[in-house]
């Protein structure tokens, strides 16, 4: 599976609830301060991921058993 | 009897080969009706082609009848193309029939149509049965031709759009007969390994037959079989396949699939952004309306015990300040344009940012701030408050501006 991928998607699902917690009103600021620094650290995380990641692109083949193989696949194009 | 006594065989050879060298017999269409439709266990196709008048008996092979794009019936108005020849054994000459299009509506259309009323009475078309594509997909399975621009438009767009994303290429034949079965077992193989978050099958344009692979029951099963969901991308915008119906999300051309499968790193960035600015506001709100309930605090618990009391609370505020400076510090850091701006907001709030630049805070020995050079008093003990500590001094000079 795609790690990258499962962080960056936690992180986004992350952000929304830190920003609805410290939007509820009810949060002392004490704790709004601990969710802003996870929070700030989370987007520089995210925005870190964004720019850095490279599509990677597999072609998949059979092996003669029917368990896929994986290979390289190149495209100008893509980069 | 001086005329030679054939076999007949040598009957029927004979025939064959006049029959054979025929132009017209060797390439023909011929118009009419089909009646007697059977199909055998072998796969051949028989069938005889009437008008008012006459018959004629077809045969069409396996192999030919497997390009079939409808299922032939009883009192369907056909051409078929093919030759004519003698079959030997049974003394009938037939059609050997190489390609059968419905006569009038165009076969492709009539087939298309047929196929879509028959999987939509089966409910392949279901609204209810789409599942939704995820919004971060970790792995996009692209079930399409190694060749062609299609693959290439679609990696560049993922690419561009969200490159965290991963891609499984799956090749198949698009078109030819071997197509259909090539893309659904393509399918099925992505869900029996479970290769991917969603699925991309498709081609880029052609012509209606190029695009023919599309349009087949088998692979309208397995897309809805799929337990992956699927978008269907196929040729341009105006052409529209039974995979498209079936598909949990029809895309316009591959580029547009691309589009559908992933989210915008700009919009990505965007809302990125959009959380910052949120947590910031929410936090200077926060440490304003803290800082206005000290200052009534001060005003009436100052009146009991001035002294500890503040002490406390200024010691709580420039904790948060402190942490809140260093949050801000980290920020900056940060590339962004935006964070840069908004966490100006916050700098604008701190009077401890005002120490760092080298100012100092005067006070006298009981704690009130000595404002100006003339309150202060020749040897008098002060404490001056810098950044990072405090130090006590004697006043031993001043000079106090005209």
């Amino acid at each position: 599976m795609n790690q990258e991928n499962e962080t960056f998607e936690k992180s986004m699902r992350r952000l929304e609830e830190i920003v609805r917690t410290m939007e509820r009103g009810d949060v002392p600021l004490e704790q709004s301060l601990a969710l802003f620094e996870e929070g700030t650290a989370l987007v520089r995380a995210c925005g870190k991921l964004l720019d850095t990641a490279e599509l990677r692109i597999k072609r998949l083949t059979q092996a003669p058993d029917g368990s896929p193989i994986e290979e390289d696949f190149s495209d100008g194009t893509a980069v | 009897m001086t005329q030679n006594v054939l076999t007949i065989t040598e009957l029927s050879t004979y025939l064959k080969t006049m029959m054979d060298r025929d132009d017209l017999l060797s390439s023909m269409a011929v118009r009419g009706e089909i009646s007697n439709y059977k199909v055998y266990p072998s796969g051949h196709h028989y069938f005889t082609l009437k008008d008012e008048n006459s018959a004629l008996k077809c045969v069409m092979f396996r192999g030919s009848a497997m390009s079939l794009r409808f299922r032939p019936a009883n009192g369907m108005k056909v051409i078929a193309m093919g030759r004519i020849t003698v079959y030997p054994r049974d003394g009938v000459y037939q059609l050997y029939c190489s390609a059968l299009m419905v006569d009038g509506v165009g076969d492709l259309h009539a087939a298309f149509e047929q196929l879509k009323e028959k999987l939509s009475k089966q409910g392949l078309f279901d609204p209810a049965h789409k599942k939704p594509i995820p919004r971060y997909p970790g792995v996009i399975g692209i079930i399409t031709s190694s060749a062609g621009a299609a693959i290439h438009d679609m990696l560049r767009i993922l690419a561009r759009r969200y490159p965290i994303t991963q891609v499984k290429l799956l090749p198949v034949r698009v078109q030819g007969a071997e197509a259909p079965e090539e893309i659904a077992a393509a399918i099925r193989y992505s869900n029996a390994h479970r290769l991917a978050d969603v699925l991309i099958v498709g081609r880029g344009g052609g012509s209606i037959e190029d695009l023919w692979a599309f349009n087949d029951e088998r692979v309208a099963y397995a897309i809805y079989e799929s337990r992956i969901p699927v978008i269907s991308a196929v040729g341009h915008e105006p052409d529209v396949t039974i995979s498209d119906y079936v598909a949990d999300v029809r895309a316009a051309t591959p580029s547009n699939a691309a589009e559908l499968a992933v989210p915008d790193r700009e919009a990505l960035s965007q809302q990125l952004d959009g959380f910052c600015s949120a947590m910031i506001s929410n936090l200077s709100g926060k440490i304003q309306s803290a800082r206005r309930q000290l200052g009534a605090f001060s005003a009436s618990a100052a009146l009991q015990s001035p002294e500890s009391y503040l002490k406390l609370r200024r010691r709580d505020l420039s904790y948060l300040q402190d942490r809140l400076s260093s949050a801000q510090l980290r920020l900056i850091q940060g590339q962004k344009q935006s964070f840069i701006a908004a966490a100006a907001k916050l700098d604008a709030l701190s009077p401890l940012k005002v120490l760092t630049r080298g100012y100092a805070v005067v006070s006298g020995e009981n704690g009130s701030l000595i404002r100006s050079a003339a309150q202060a008093e020749i040897g008098q003990t002060v404490s001056i408050r810098l950044n990072d500590g405090s130090f006590r001094a004697v006043v031993s000079q001043k000079e106090v501006a005209p």
